[in-house]
């Protein structure tokens, strides 16, 4: 802004189009009032935010949904099976795992699997392209994922573990159910809720905390848009993510507290 | 005893050393390789190589050597973790502690707080707090882990206060005319402290692994420390050619987080065997 080429009066004019010379309390009320209809305001480089929030968004939804994914179904899955053979190899294997991959960060179980899979054994391309589809999202979504799938694990199987011996588990063998039945059925619903809930917070931190990940596999994501915002300083994109982040994660809790009712029928909102 | 000295053992205090000055105890003319006077000097002729007599973990991308780098950045590491877990288990205990003691508005005000500190995601609050400091020493680091953690601790001390101020010991001091603070100190604090060790224990891990992301994101620490966290972000640029770079300080930070846990596990079995 205060390069050798700019003349005098660009500056003042500069000034006037980001509404920079109005006082703050000014400033604040415009870009609320602008914020209710939908208007994000500009980045400094002139681009729209809603119009980065419409490239961004989608993408990491995707990256989100493939994450989520993977915590439910292999999450809960090994939750369930160490939880029912408690002591067992099979639950002390899984657990030091998860103990493994809760000990490395992220970002150097994200470099790793790109440089074995990616650059070593060319299974996946190292960087995923501007489309981002969901095939090229598996492995960052795995990568993203990988630190709550453990915690979802242990909350599962510590859960189902507890659960095991409650009087309606015995009541339900003991009526001559199949055991299929009475663990997805009687066990595995009412041991759910921690698990559900710890899903649903995820989901909030998942969106926004991919910040590495996507840097790693350079998708061009909220942590992307979020990443380059800060280190710009341009306001009006981090505030505009950052507000949006929070109603998707209001959201996900209202969610959250539905399926509550969903898994427990005791459960009711009036 | 050349073969001793020849290996690249980090000796406290020789780091501080500076060129030409003699070493600790007047020895200025005993046969020293130049690389163990000041073994985090770097020679650019051997940038990325690997594995190599001497030096175990070969070389980063300046011609460093990595087995030194991964043994000093055990310090800033474990600095930041240390310091950040005392000031999070400190500030958190006092303030979660007195809150669960005497209720009422501060509780409330107190709760209120520590809800608006569980929605700010970490690593974006990194980003946006820690992107305007240009110190290069630990403390913004270890500063900002405080001001984030503080409020995990004082909701975990806050459940254990309001727990043991319902035990008939504590009614029985109250009874007896004890005050506030000898209750507080000498019959609440020893029934109540056990969560808040144990969640901090493990906290020292995720401390470790939150200040390399942060380094790596680049608003953690700054290059002329020695971390963990930095080296694996200057190794990420030459991953392709050179692993190995990444793979020894990684590895030590993960067996560094991975003992803490551990560590936590076992002091949640000793002092807490109902929450087996």
């Amino acid at each position: 802004m205060r390069g050798p080429g700019l003349r005098p009066g660009h500056r003042a004019r500069l000034k006037q189009e980001f509404g920079l010379d109005k006082p703050v309390w000014q400033q604040y009320l415009t870009y609320m009032g602008n914020v209710f209809t939908g208007d994000f305001g500009t980045a400094f480089n002139g681009q729209p935010v809603t119009e980065l929030m419409a490239n961004a968004f989608p993408v990491t939804i995707r990256l989100t949904v493939v994450a989520i994914l993977f915590e439910i179904v292999i999450g809960i899955s090994l939750g369930v099976v160490t939880g029912l053979k408690r002591g067992r190899p099979v639950d002390t294997t899984v657990l030091l795992l998860t103990l493994v991959v809760l000990s490395v960060p992220t970002f150097v179980t994200g470099l790793l699997i790109q440089l074995l899979l990616g650059v070593k054994w060319g299974w996946i391309k190292p960087a995923v392209s501007p489309e981002a589809t969901f095939d090229e999202l598996i492995v960052p979504g795995l990568v993203l994922a990988s630190v709550s799938l453990a915690y979802v694990t242990r909350l599962t199987r510590t859960s189902i573990a507890e659960n095991k011996r409650a009087d309606y588990v015995r009541t339900a063998v003991a009526k001559g159910l199949p055991r299929r039945r009475v663990i997805s059925r009687h066990l595995l619903r009412n041991s759910l809720i921690p698990v559900v809930t710890f899903i649903g917070a995820d989901v909030g931190a998942l969106m926004g905390g991919a910040i590495a990940t996507e840097r790693i596999f350079n998708i061009h994501g909220v942590g992307y848009q979020l990443y380059q915002g800060i280190v710009r300083q341009s306001t009006q994109t981090v505030v505009g993510f950052v507000t949006v982040l929070v109603l998707v994660f209001l959201l996900a809790n209202l969610i959250v507290d539905l399926l509550y009712a969903v898994l427990d029928p005791r459960i009711r909102y009036a | 005893m050349v073969r001793r000295l020849a290996r690249p053992a980090p000796q406290p205090g020789l780091h501080r050393l500076r060129p030409g000055h003699p070493l600790p105890g007047g020895h200025r003319h005993l046969a020293v390789p130049d690389r163990l006077r000041r073994p985090l000097d770097c020679d650019l002729s051997k940038a990325q190589e690997g594995s190599q007599p001497g030096h175990p973990f070969g070389f980063n991308g300046q011609g460093c050597d990595v087995y030194t780098r991964t043994v000093y950045g055990a310090r800033a590491s474990i600095q930041v973790g240390v310091f950040a877990t005392l000031g999070v288990a400190l500030l958190g205990s006092v303030l979660g502690g007195l809150a669960g003691f005497f209720g009422g508005a501060w509780d409330g005000f107190l709760s209120r707080i520590t809800d608006i500190f569980f929605a700010i995601p970490v690593v974006l609050g990194g980003l946006v707090l820690l992107s305007v400091v240009t110190s290069a020493t630990v403390w913004p680091v270890i500063g900002f882990m405080v001001l984030l953690g503080w409020p995990q601790i004082a909701r975990i001390a806050r459940g254990s206060v309001i727990t043991a101020k319902q035990n008939d010991y504590v009614q029985a001091a109250r009874a007896l005319g004890a005050s506030n603070s000898r209750m507080l100190l000498r019959h609440i604090t020893p029934n109540a402290v056990a969560p808040v060790i144990v969640v901090a224990t493990i906290a020292l891990g995720t401390y470790i692994a939150l200040e390399a992301t942060l380094s790596y994101l680049g608003v953690g620490l700054k290059p002329p420390t020695v971390s963990w966290g930095i080296d694996i972000s200057s190794a990420s640029q030459y991953i392709r050619n050179a692993p190995h770079m990444l793979l020894w300080p990684a590895g030590a930070l993960a067996i560094t987080v991975l003992a803490f846990i551990m560590l936590g596990d076992a002091v949640r079995d000793a002092l807490d065997p109902k929450l087996r």
